[in-house]
């Protein structure tokens, strides 16, 4: 790498924190299994799981040549604290809407946000995006059409899905906030202002909301946190599951 | 002369460069090879047919092979990895790596023409038809859009009423 170990450095920290934010959702994702409502549903988040899981071992993969650690020490070796994904992600799975919602919002937002990054001026960041570009994409068509299935479905999945929309509301701001390193970072082209994805990002969600026979949430309070560590209490119990047996078994390889 | 019934299939450009790039390698016996080894998951294809295996080359003085994931999880690359050692080693050959490229990311205008017609003996329709496989009818629907792995769908024959994969355009 030609960097200056400054900006190396920087580049591993960020693309730890993506892998974070797909380890995390992938291994909620995966909790349907044996749960979910139906068969072929089931599949499905098991595969949309499976891109999580891929994706955060691109990411790991990477950051880990940068700061000295292994994949497996990254995922499944640092506590609560040291983890840096976005606070929607650790959430409890909740029922099939709340899941459906999440997801929604998420791959809204990740579509816009890898579709930038795949300009990144590290090539590595630039392919691992355009990657989950393709996969994001094919996600947010099942999403969009969960979302009016549950909405225009009968009057109980039309209110289980209004409550879950009104409770994760709040965690979809910390989409939008940078700091300091993705600051840097956006100033040499090698990451994407968050902060301007906020209106695209609106205006594609409130449009589908509203078709969805669903009211917009009013913006209150916002839940913030996850990129300094400090997070929910459901992340611990989540690590306590996903890490056990690599702390049980230190070193244990597949 | 061409009957009207005749249908010419064009080649997606990005399967062209393939077969380009395999024809004109000095490594051509190493390609055929490799022919041996199949996706874990659709038997009936070689990595060659899916467009996995993307190049062959000499770097750091040692052969390199060039593989593709279909999916960024797709838990099969690692098998592939053990069975492109295998094979190689079986033939004698010792130094070599294999190198994982992501981009450009993998895409199905990547599958040769004999992919298409295999993945339909298999039963699984080809990523440009989402007619049944088993009896041809033009008339089926999607159950899920996710199938028994990340590269397929599963969807129903309307006519026949049996259930199929359908290998998605990705």
């Amino acid at each position: 790498m030609s960097q200056s170990p400054a900006l190396a450095n920087d580049l591993g920290l960020f693309a730890r924190r993506l892998g974070d934010d797909a380890l995390v959702l992938g291994q909620r994702l995966c909790e349907w299994c044996s749960n979910a409502p139906m068969l072929e549903e089931e599949l499905a988040i098991a595969n949309i799981a499976l891109d999580y899981l891929g994706r955060a071992r691109m990411c790991y993969a990477y950051a880990g040549e940068i700061l000295g650690q292994t994949e497996d020490h990254l995922a499944f070796l640092r506590d609560a604290k040291d983890m840096e994904n976005l606070l929607v992600v650790e959430l409890p799975r909740g029922d099939f809407a709340f899941s459906c919602v999440r997801q929604f919002l998420i791959d809204e937002f990740e579509v816009l946000y890898f579709s930038g990054l795949k300009q990144s001026a590290e090539p590595q960041i630039a392919a691992i995006a355009e990657k989950t570009f393709k996969e994001i994409s094919y996600h947010q068509r099942r999403s969009r059409h969960w979302l009016r299935r549950l909405g225009l479905g009968t009057p109980e999945s039309q209110q289980r899905t209004q409550v879950a929309l009104d409770s994760l509301w709040g965690y979809c701001q910390e989409f939008f906030l940078m700091d300091h390193l993705e600051n840097r970072l956006c100033q040499t082209g090698h990451a994407v202002d968050r902060a301007g994805l906020t209106q695209t990002w609106q205006a594609a969600v409130l449009a589908h909301i509203a078709a969805c026979n669903l009211v917009v949430p009013e913006d209150g309070w916002a839940a913030k946190g996850g990129r300094q560590g400090v997070h929910t209490e459901h992340l611990g119990h989540l690590l306590a599951e996903m890490q056990v047996i690599q702390r049980s078994y230190p070193g244990l390889n597949w | 002369m061409v009957r009207a019934q005749q249908q010419l299939t064009l080649l997606p450009e990005a399967r062209f460069r393939l077969n380009r790039r395999r024809q004109s390698s000095a490594h051509l016996p190493v390609y055929q090879l490799l022919d041996q080894v199949k996706d874990p998951e659709i038997p009936v294809l070689s990595i060659w047919q899916l467009g996995i295996l993307q190049d062959i080359r000499v770097a750091d003085n040692e052969l390199c092979i060039v593989i593709t994931p279909t999916y960024s999880g797709c838990p099969a690359i690692s098998m592939i990895k053990a069975q492109i050692s295998e094979v190689l080693h079986g033939a004698g050959i010792r130094h070599f790596h294999i190198e994982v490229r992501l981009s450009p990311p993998w895409t199905t205008d990547w599958l040769d023409a004999d992919a298409r017609r295999l993945l339909k003996n298999y039963g699984i329709a080809p990523p440009d038809t989402t007619a049944c496989p088993q009896c041809g009818s033009a008339q089926t629907e999607v159950i899920s859009e996710f199938g028994s792995t990340a590269c397929k769908a599963l969807m129903r024959c309307l006519s026949c009423h049996e259930p199929f994969d359908y290998f998605r355009e990705f």
